[in-house]
C-alpha cells in the first residue's frame, strides 16, 4: 500500500499483494484493506467477488488448476477435469474435505499450443493425459 | 541518452558477441519451458564450457512452432533443432564447427517460408530480460529519431500512412485515433497498453511481452510523444507472471538508459510508465471496462460517446492500443508508413500474428502479411489436421468470433473479409477443429465462456446469455425442439443488437455462424436425437418392454 502512497485505485494492487501473501481474502482483509485506503467496503468487496482471481475462499495444500481455454477444451480438457472431480468426489473450484487439494479452472493460461495445459502447483504441464492427472492426484494424496 | 550514444551501446554488444565463435539460442517461452527447456539450457552452457570452444548460449522468446519444443537455433550455421532434451546438449555443443547433428534437425522450411516477422522480428534473437540486446537490433532509434527529428504531429502521420489498423479486434485506424487523442485539450493525457489478453486460444501478446519487453515499451513512449502524453499504464493479466516480471525488468533498465522518466534524450519530453495487473475478467478486454479496472473499481464498461480518446481514464484524454499494436509502431517510425503499407491487403495492412492451435499439426505463433488464405496458413504453415481426421472449422476471434467451414478457406485473411464471413479478427487466435469436433457444443462452450464472463451491467447480455446456454444445453442433450431453435435466433437477433459493449454485441456469434454453416448438425442433434461427432452425451430413451 506505501509503495503507491495509498491511492485509491490501486485497491486492486494491493488485494493481489494481500492474496499472494496469504492465498486468499477473507473478510478481516478485505475489511483491513478497504478502511486503510479509505475505499467503501461495499466496493472492495464488489472488486473481490467481480474479478475471478480473487478467492475467498483458502487454497488447499496442493492445487490442480486444469486450462478450460478454448484450444485446451477442443483438445479434451472437460474430460482431464472430469477425471479428476470423479477422483477427489469434488466439483471444480472446491478442496477436498481434508484441505489437501483445490481443483480449480483457468481460464486460459497462453500455452495454447500443448494444450490440453494444466498447472500442478503452479508449475505448467503441457498435453496431459487422464493418467497424468491421476498420477499426480495419487502422489499428492501419499504426501 | 543520444543516438551516438545508442549505437555506442550497439558496437558494445555487438563486439561482446563478437568474442564468441557460436551462438546457441534456446527458446525459454512457456510452451518450451513446459517441456524442459531449463534444464536444457543448464546443461547447454556446461557442455559448452566443458568443450572449450567459445560459445554464447542465450535464453531468447518464442521462436513460433512451440508444437516441436523446446527448440534451439545454432548460429552461424542457422541450424534448428526441435524437441531437444537435456541429454542431448553435448551433441549440439560436440557439432559446433561441422555438420549440424542430423537427427535433431527440423525440416520446417514451408513452415516459415510464407511468413513476414516485424512484430516477431526479434524473437529468438535476443534475451528479453537485456536492454542492449534490443538496442543492438536498431531497438530505441526510432524513439530517439523521433524526439529529436520529428514533431509530434509528423509521428501520427506517419502512423496514418501506414495504415495501420489496432489488432486488438475492432481494427479501428490507429492513425485516426492518436488524431483524435492529439486534438483533444487538456494538459494531462494518458497512454494505455492493453495487455488483458482475455481471449482463450491467443496468447501473441503474452509472447511479445514475456520475448520483446522493450518493443512495447519503446511503441508506448513514441505514442506518448505523438499524442502529448506524460504517463502511461500497462495492463497485464495476473495470468501472465513470467510477462508481468519482464516488463518491469524493461522498465526498469529503460528507465536506468534514461529512456523513460523526465527529460528523455536531452528533450522537454518526459514520460513514465506503470504497470496494472488485471485480475481475470474477460469484460475488461473492453476499453472503458479496462479502463475502470486501472482506477480500482470493478470492470464494468460505460456507454460511449464520450469515448476515452475525449474522456478516459481518471477523465483525461486517453489513448488505449492492444500490445500488437504498440509493437507494430518502432518499426513503423524507423522505416516509415510506406514500407509497411506496402504489405497486406487493400484495406488491412502490415503482418497479423496468429495463433495457431487446436487440431493441427504446427501448433505455435505465426505471422503473415494481411490477404494470405487461410488455406495457406492451415494447410501450408500449420501442416494441416493431423492423425488422418478432416477439417472441418476454423475458429477466429476468441469467444466474439465466429466458425469458418472448409469451403471459405481461399479467402484472404483480412478484417473485412472475416466480418463478412460472421467472424472477426479479434486478437488472432485460430483454433482449428476436426471431425471430431461437435459444432453445437463448441458454441454452447462460448456462449458459457460469455454467460460466465458477462459482467451483469445490461440486462441482453446478462440474461440473454445465460437463456441461450440453456436452449444450447438443451440441444446437446437431445432434448432440443425446432421452436427452440427458432427462439435461439430471436434471442441472438436482440442481444446482438441490444447490448451496452463490445462483449455482449458480439456473444451470439459463434451461435450465428455455427447456425449459418453448420446447420445441419443442430438438426441432427434435434431430430434425430444424435451427435454426428459423438460428443454430446445423448440418452437415447429406451424403449420398456412390457
Amino acid at each position: 500500500m506505501r509503495k503507491n502512497g495509498f491511492a485509491r485505485y490501486a485497491l486492486i494492487e494491493t488485494l493481489h499483494t494481500v492474496q499472494s501473501s496469504f492465498g486468499y481474502l477473507d473478510d478481516d482483509a478485505i475489511r483491513f484493506v478497504a478502511r486503510s485506503l479509505r475505499v467503501p467496503l461495499s466496493q472492495a468487496y464488489g472488486v473481490v467477488t467481480f474479478y475471478h482471481y480473487f478467492s475467498l475462499k483458502p487454497p488447499g495444500k496442493h492445487t490442480l488448476t486444469v486450462c478450460a481455454g478454448t484450444a485446451c477444451y477442443i483438445k479434451g480438457a472437460d474430460k482431464l477435469i472430469a477425471a479428476a472431480e470423479k477422483r477427489l468426489g469434488i466439483a471444480k473450484g472446491q478442496t477436498t474435505a481434508d484441505g489437501n487439494i483445490s481443483l480449480m479452472e483457468a481460464r486460459c493460461v497462453g500455452a495454447c499450443s500443448r494444450a490440453p495445459v494444466a498447472l500442478c502447483d503452479g508449475e505448467v504441464a503441457g498435453e496431459v493425459s487422464e493418467e497424468q492427472v491421476l498420477a499426480q492426484l495419487e502422489r499428492w494424496a501419499v504426501a | 541518452m543520444n543516438i551516438e550514444e545508442l549505437e555506442q551501446i550497439a558496437e558494445s554488444v555487438r563486439q561482446e558477441n563478437a568474442k564468441y565463435d557460436y551462438e546457441v539460442n534456446v527458446c525459454m517461452d512457456l510452451a518450451c519451458a513446459s517441456q524442459g527447456a531449463g534444464q536444457l539450457r543448464e546443461a547447454l552452457a556446461k557442455a559448452a564450457e566443458a568443450s572449450g570452444k567459445k560459445v554464447l548460449v542465450r535464453r531468447t522468446g518464442c521462436m513460433g512452432p512451440c508444437s516441436s519444443g523446446p527448440l534451439v537455433r545454432v548460429d552461424p550455421q542457422d541450424a534448428l533443432y526441435h524437441h531437444v532434451k537435456a541429454d542431448r546438449a553435448g551433441a549440439i555443443v560436440s557439432s559446433l564447427g561441422g555438420a549440424p547433428v542430423p537427427d535433431l534437425q527440423c525440416d520446417l522450411n514451408e513452415h516459415f517460408e510464407s511468413q513476414v516477422r516485424v512484430v516477431l522480428e526479434n524473437a529468438g534473437h535476443i534475451d528479453p530480460e537485456k536492454i542492449d540486446d534490443y538496442i543492438a537490433r536498431d531497438g530505441y532509434k526510432a524513439l530517439l529519431t523521433a524526439l529529436t527529428e520529428m514533431t509530434p504531429n509528423a509521428v501520427v502521420q506517419q502512423i496514418t500512412e501506414s495504415g495501420l489498423r489496432g489488432r486488438g479486434g475492432g481494427g479501428y485506424p490507429t492513425g485516426l485515433k492518436w488524431g483524435t487523442v492529439a486534438k483533444a485539450s487538456g494538459d494531462l493525457k494518458y497512454v494505455v497498453c492493453n495487455g488483458d489478453e482475455g481471449d482463450p486460444g491467443a496468447f501473441m501478446d503474452r509472447s511479445v511481452m514475456e520475448g520483446d519487453p522493450h518493443r512495447v515499451i519503446e511503441g508506448m513512449a513514441l505514442a506518448a510523444y505523438a499524442v502529448g502524453a506524460s504517463k502511461g499504464f500497462i495492463y497485464v493479466r495476473a495470468e501472465y507472471p513470467i510477462a508481468v516480471a519482464r516488463l518491469t525488468a524493461g522498465l526498469r533498465d529503460a528507465r536506468r538508459r534514461g529512456l523513460l522518466g523526465n527529460n528523455i534524450c536531452g528533450t522537454p519530453f518526459g514520460f513514465d510508465i506503470e504497470i496494472r495487473l488485471g485480475a481475470g475478467a474477460f469484460v475488461c478486454g473492453e476499453e472503458t471496462a479496462l479502463l475502470a479496472s486501472i482506477e480500482g473499481r470493478r470492470g464494468t464498461p460505460k456507454p460511449r460517446p464520450p469515448y476515452p480518446a475525449v474522456s478516459g481514464l481518471f477523465g483525461k484524454p486517453t489513448l488505449i492500443n492492444n500490445v500488437e499494436t504498440f509493437a507494430n509502431i518502432a518499426p513503423i517510425v524507423r522505416n516509415g508508413g510506406k514500407w509497411f503499407s506496402g504489405m497486406g491487403s487493400e484495406r488491412s495492412k502490415g503482418t497479423k500474428v496468429f495463433a495457431l492451435t487446436g487440431k493441427i499439426t504446427h501448433t505455435g505463433l505465426v505471422e503473415v502479411p494481411m490477404g494470405i488464405s487461410l488455406r495457406k496458413i492451415i494447410e501450408g504453415i500449420g501442416g494441416g489436421v493431423p492423425g488422418g481426421h478432416t477439417f472441418k472449422a476454423v475458429q477466429t476471434g476468441g469467444p466474439s468470433g465466429g466458425c469458418i467451414p472448409a469451403e471459405m478457406l481461399d479467402v484472404g485473411v483480412s478484417y473485412d473479409a472475416l466480418v463478412k464471413m460472421g467472424s472477426i479478427m479479434g486478437s488472432g487466435g485460430m483454433i482449428v477443429m476436426d471431425d471430431t469436433s461437435c459444432m453445437v457444443n463448441v458454441a454452447r462452450f462460448f456462449i458459457e465462456f460469455c454467460m460466465s464472463e458477462s459482467c451483469g451491467k445490461c440486462i441482453p447480455c446478462r440474461a440473454g446469455t445465460a437463456q441461450m446456454f440453456n436452449l444450447l444445453t438443451r440441444i446437446c442433450h437431445g432434448q432440443g425442439t425446432m421452436s427452440d431453435l427458432e427462439l435461439l435466433e430471436e434471442l441472438c437477433d436482440t442481444i446482438k443488437e441490444t447490448s451496452l459493449c463490445g462483449l455482449g454485441m458480439t456473444a451470439p456469434n459463434p451461435v450465428l455462424s455455427t447456425l449459418k454453416y453448420f446447420k445441419n448438425e443442430y438438426l441432427e442433434h434435434i431430430e434425430r436425437k444424435r451427435c454426428p461427432a459423438g460428443v454430446c452425451n445423448i440418452e437415447v430413451p429406451v424403449e420398456v418392454l412390457a
